[in-house]
């Protein structure tokens, strides 16, 4: 293994040399690139490199629309069973072919114990080889949305991962890594040539690609950048052909540059506060034997001290979209019916007052410091605006190791007022509803992600006829009801979608998709 | 002798099982790594299964002494994060940061042993004041400050030096990727290398400077002058030589310190050493990394010092007695 | 027996306290300070912005805090001269609209205190235990050098990583606020007890052995009175030199830490917290956020330096 990687860096390294490598792509990123197994991680940043290298069933396009990929194409032939034909004549890296085998192969795996993406496919979803180019999907309720998150459910090669002995998901607590975590063998467009976790990895193309290639790169050469400075400077200085995320505050500079310019957009994210509804007495406050953020008189105060067009306007830059919902716009067509709460420290000193609280009260809040946008930053500002209304606020912004450790379900839900960030798999309002509005219990059951444990049963009621319904519009108007309970009863305040900023060099165009996936297929260097 | 260098060897080795110990008690509390293996999504049930079989519900001393019965054979676990043995990882990584050590010391050493001397010998004068005003400026902003200063400066502004990463790496053998033998190589270690040696480039000229001005006053020097030798040969061959044991023994020492300041010129400069490495398992609770890299610090440091130790009783048999009860 | 040590010691040991006092006190000592230009201007530079970062609160035109005084509307204004300022914010303010200049004296409060107060804790722990190793000696001796060489494995840096670490653990309910300080204080002390601990022994040993400490021993005076009456005045010259010079270093230490995230929080940041802060804007052209509390930082450093280096020189007598 060790001896493979030097000698290919050296032979890299004479390639380098002698070819012009104006094709070769040079792009850094925040995080690292760890394990290869593609069902290891449930990351964006994970999922979307995999997604390079391995290809789904369907794909989204760069505006996010699901489209065919190793199925050609797909029909529901009863309510409860999908049939998917697959393509013909499609390769994977080592050359095998791709078939219904792998498909059936993959789902298993994919739920298998060990994987981080058992969601994908619900465990009592039969999968049935019809041909070797045709598989059916056999599940036990009406689902609509069953495909909408398996673009990141990635086919592997069946003869591969069993000839190799990586039938096994590589889990976080496998003590041996297996061959699947070390190597690829996907049918995409890219070819992973080395790869050093933390340090570099280096991508080739595939030339047996079964799409047409948009792309004219040779190469690909990724290199994780922790520091935000120093992630600027290499672009900057030209070290780099695209880096992200740029922050906020550098868009203008990378913008003046000659050379570079940065891609903006809105993300999907939708970041928000929340509240601890759930105890009879907040652990951290000095509020005792009772829980004023019970009162939504007080959530509604929180909601109106915070000014969010400052916070756009300061701290972003511009570059968020002030949010009346938990989900974003582009993913809930009623989404215009709704409005925020207006702006207004008067009312909500009122409201305090209203509730008990005249001289307010003080409370612990708990942030990200590495993990949003501005994360500090905006949990300090909000700091600022509760002062103003007599909210005395004791910040805690830790790296996000340390912050969910506390705050999850694993932590005890050790938290009194929070901020979370959430983007829904799916790119649908059941999974919001679910995960961060249903009922809860302790541990989480329910609706695991609902830190607060806000609880309204008509919610509850209403999430569960959402994922059943099949008729566009009577979905759509459940769920508005659904935000609209929401919304009066201030569960959360949603605060904005923040927005996306890659810096581009002028040498390349590419396509920005708004989950934030970097795809190399669409890079044209010049 | 033999006594001696046994007694010596054996406190070595319970300074390591301390350190050993007290690193692993300290990251129970550091965080809790099933979070970071998992995604968001993962449900209680499942975390809970992954710490039973990660065995960290195991009572802490099993823990311990797994960990300890392991690392003898030089088997750190498996990174959380990576998935690939610590022993790789930290093996890969360890070339990155002896390199960048490497070149900040010989920075350090080429420059603060010459600006020592000349400080020592003309104390007063213009040129002297200013090395040691300037030096002092070294070590009164914080390193990352400096580091992101020469990145704004030489790679951004005047785009002379790449701001990070090692450059082309060449590989000598399969143990060692260097980057020494290339242009880009050389390049990308000069900024991270200086933001490294400055602040021991300034204790080497201050120790310098001071042992000369000591040196200076002592008999044999002045028997030298007396005896009419040219005062260039006393100064460098006499007096220099002179300083060089104290020197050495704190160069060699502030090693540790060398170590410790490279996870910050790491994280400023990308350099895909041991230091980011540590950062990244701190920031990630990847424990095994986080212990691996702490015994192998401490190992470096306890090496070291014991190498000094018996180079002494070699040198100076006088202090046998004395060191050997101490 | 108290009423009697004084006369019976006092007369035995005064040559050797008297001289260090009288070295302190010493008309060469004042004299040197006097001749060196450098070292009024760093005395007064550090005299200066200690008062200045006692008395901040009386100085500071705002209290940067106080989050009811800060306004996120007024984020990174320029300072005074350039476009866009505010004759309200001499320095201009920060990411969070903090008056910058408030913000570096009530910075520079934070640095200091956790300078001098983790210096303290080193000193009074590396003292004593170094007149412990040095006069006990045998197995104690052995013991707490081999501590020390445990300690001396692990830099500031990192000490101060792992103990933060532990601290989150154990008071991660307890607001951050609260104990930050202490933690940082006490990690970056703990990290600087050995220099003090190895002078102080030496010493220790080289006097211990002298009549007047041997005669105050046989009339039966405690090893603890003997130790500081007579062997700790010996010392306070080398062990003021260390402080001075592990004051600048605790400084710097503290910033360091809050560029690795484990600093003080950013609601009441030290100077070092604003450098860090600062270091997101030097690219984006608001250069006042971070250059004006580096400038700060490093004249504090540089002046408290100065002074040790006078310091060091003025009280090695083989020097003069």
């Amino acid at each position: 293994m060790r001896l493979k990687i030097a000698s290919a860096a050296l032979a890299m390294t004479l390639a380098a040399g002698t070819q012009v490598n104006a094709e070769t792509l040079k792009f850094a990123f925040q995080g690292t690139y760890n394990q290869l197994d593609p069902y290891s991680l449930n990351e964006t940043f994970t999922m979307a490199m995999h997604g390079n290298v391995y290809e789904g069933l369907v794909r989204r396009t760069a505006d996010l629309q699901i489209e065919p990929a190793l199925a050609e194409s797909w029909e529901v032939i009863e309510p409860t069973r999908w049939r998917f034909h697959l393509r013909k004549g499609v390769k994977f890296h080592n050359g095998n072919d791709f078939n219904a085998d792998d498909v059936v192969f993959s789902a298993n795996r994919v739920r298998a114990e060990g994987s981080d993406l058992t969601t994908r496919i619900a465990a009592d979803v039969k999968v049935e080889k019809v041909d070797d180019y045709t598989v059916d999907f056999v599940l036990t309720g009406v689902n609509p949305i069953l495909h909408s998150e398996w673009s990141t459910w990635y086919i592997m090669d069946k003869e591969w991962t069993e000839a190799n002995n990586a039938v096994k998901v590589t889990s976080a607590s496998d003590t041996n890594p297996n061959y699947a975590s070390l190597n690829t063998n996907g049918t995409g467009p890219f070819k992973i040539a080395t790869h050093e976790p933390g340090v570099k990895t280096t991508f080739t193309v595939n030339d047996g690609w079964w799409d047409q290639k948009v792309h004219n790169l040779t190469g690909v050469e990724f290199t994780p950048i922790g520091s935000d400075a120093t992630r600027v400077a290499a672009l900057l200085s030209g070290e780099l052909d695209m880096a992200f995320p740029i922050p906020v505050q550098d868009i203008k500079r990378v913008d003046s540059n000659a050379g570079t310019s940065a891609l903006t957009g809105p993300e999907l994210r939708t970041i928000f506060l929340g509240f601890d509804q759930k105890r009879d007495e907040l652990t951290y406050s000095n509020i005792k034997g009772k829980n004023p953020f019970k009162d939504v008189r007080v959530r509604k105060a929180f909601y109106q001290a915070i000014d969010v067009d400052a916070i756009k306007a300061k701290i972003m830059r511009g570059l968020s979209e002030p949010a009346a919902l938990m989900i974003s716009p582009f993913l809930f067509a009623n989404s215009g019916d709704f409005s925020r709460y207006p702006y207004d420290p008067a009312a909500a000193k009122a409201l305090l007052a209203e509730a008990g609280y005249a001289d307010g009260f003080e409370v612990g809040m708990d942030c990200p410091n590495d993990r949003y946008v501005n994360d500090e930053a905006i949990c300090q500002a909000t700091a600022a605006f509760l002062a103003r209304v007599g909210i005395k606020v004791n910040l805690n912004a830790q790296p996000k190791a340390k912050y969910f450790a506390k705050i999850l379900a694993s932590g005890g839900f050790d938290t009194s007022f929070y901020m979370l960030g959430w983007t829904p798999g799916s790119f649908d309002s059941y999974n919001v509803l679910l995960n961060l509005n249903n009922c809860r219990d302790d541990k989480g059951a329910g609706g695991p992600f609902n830190l607060g444990g806000y609880c309204n049963p008509r919610v509850d009621e209403l999430t569960k006829m959402v994922l059943s319904e099949n008729d566009e519009e009577k979905r759509n108007s459940m769920i508005s009801e659904a935000y609209t309970i929401l919304n009066n009863e201030v569960s959360h305040i949603p605060l904005h979608q923040q927005g996306l900023a890659w810096g581009v060099s002028d040498k390349v165009t590419l396509k920005q998709r708004a989950d934030n996936e970097f795809h190399f297929k669409f890079v044209v260097k010049n | 002798m033999f006594g001696f260098i046994s007694r010596r060897i054996a406190m070595a080795l319970v300074v390591m099982f301390v350190v050993a110990l007290i690193s692993f008690l300290l990251f129970r509390f550091v965080g809790d790594p099933v979070n970071q293996m998992v995604g968001i999504e993962t449900t209680p049930e499942q975390r809970e299964a992954l710490r039973q079989r990660l065995g960290l519900n195991d009572p802490v001393l099993v823990q311990f002494f797994r960990y300890v019965l392991g690392a003898i054979q030089f088997d750190f676990g498996n990174s959380y994060q990576f998935k690939q043995p610590v022993a790789d990882l930290i093996g890969r990584r360890l070339p990155a940061t002896l390199e960048l050590s490497f070149a900040s010391a010989i920075f350090a050493l080429l420059l603060g042993i010459p600006m020592g001397v000349y400080t020592g010998l003309n104390r007063d004068s213009w040129l002297s004041k200013m090395f040691l005003s300037v030096s002092l400026v070294g070590i009164s902003l914080p390193t990352f400050f400096i580091g992101i200063l020469f990145i704004f400066f030489f790679s951004v502004t005047l785009q002379w030096l790449p701001s990070f990463g090692r450059g082309e790496v060449v590989a000598l053998g399969s143990f060692w990727d260097t980057g020494f033998l290339t242009i880009s190589g050389l390049k990308a270690i000069i900024l991270p290398a200086i933001t490294l040696g400055l602040y021991q480039m300034t204790l080497i000229m201050r120790l310098i400077r001071a042992e000369m001005l000591e040196v200076m006053r002592t008999d044999h020097i002045k028997f030298a002058r007396a005896r009419g030798l040219p005062n260039r040969s006393v100064y460098y061959i006499h007096a220099l030589k002179n300083t060089m044991v104290p020197v050495i023994t704190i160069t060699g020492l502030q090693l540790g310190s060398i170590i410790a300041f490279a996870i910050i010129t790491e994280t400023v400069f990308q350099w895909p050493g041991m230091g980011i490495l540590f950062l990244q398992a701190v920031q990630n609770v990847d424990i095994p990394i986080m212990a691996a890299y702490l015994l192998l610090t401490a190992f470096i440091f306890v090496f070291i010092n014991l190498i000094v130790d018996i180079l002494y009783v070699v040198i100076d048999p006088r202090l046998r007695t004395e060191r050997g009860r101490a | 027996m108290t009423d009697n040590t004084p006369t019976v010691s006092g007369s035995e040991a005064s040559e050797a306290p008297r001289s260090a006092m009288a070295r302190f006190l010493d008309s060469d000592l004042l004299h040197s300070f006097l001749s060196s230009k450098v070292t009024v201007l760093a005395a007064f530079t550090t005299v200066v912005l200690m008062l200045a970062a006692l008395f901040a609160p009386l100085i500071a035109p705002f209290n940067p805090f106080d989050l009811a005084q800060i306004s996120i509307l007024d984020a990174r204004i320029p300072p005074i001269g350039m476009e866009w300022s505010d004759s309200r914010y001499l320095l201009g303010t920060d990411d969070q609209g903090r008056d910058l200049l408030s913000g570096i004296l009530y910075g520079m409060r934070i640095s200091l205190a956790v300078g001098f107060l983790s210096v303290a804790f080193a000193a009074v722990l590396g003292i004593s235990l170094g007149l412990i190793s040095g006069y006990v000696g045998g197995r104690t001796d052995a013991i707490i050098m081999r501590i020390a060489e445990v300690q001396l494995t692990f830099p500031a840096i990192l000490l101060a990583l792992l103990i933060d670490g532990i601290a989150n653990g154990i008071f991660g309910n307890i607001d951050r606020e609260t104990w930050a300080i202490w933690i940082l204080t006490f990690s970056i002390g703990l990290s600087f007890w050995v220099q003090y601990a190895r002078t102080v022994r030496g010493s220790t040993l080289v006097e211990k052995n002298k009549e007047y400490v041997q005669a105050a021993r046989v009339i039966g005076i405690p090893a603890w009175i003997i130790m500081i009456r007579h062997v700790l005045p010996n010392v306070l010259g080398p062990v003021l030199v260390i402080a001075t010079i592990n004051l600048a270093l605790a400084i710097i230490t503290e910033a360091t830490l809050s560029f690795l995230g484990v600093g003080v929080p950013s609601t009441q940041p030290s100077l070092g917290t604003l450098i860090r802060i600062g270091n997101d804007f030097l690219f984006s052209g608001e250069w006042w956020i971070a250059i004006f509390p580096g400038l700060a930082l490093a004249i504090l450093v540089l002046a408290v330096n100065l002074l040790g280096d006078w310091l060091r020189d003025a009280l090695n007598p083989k020097l003069r």
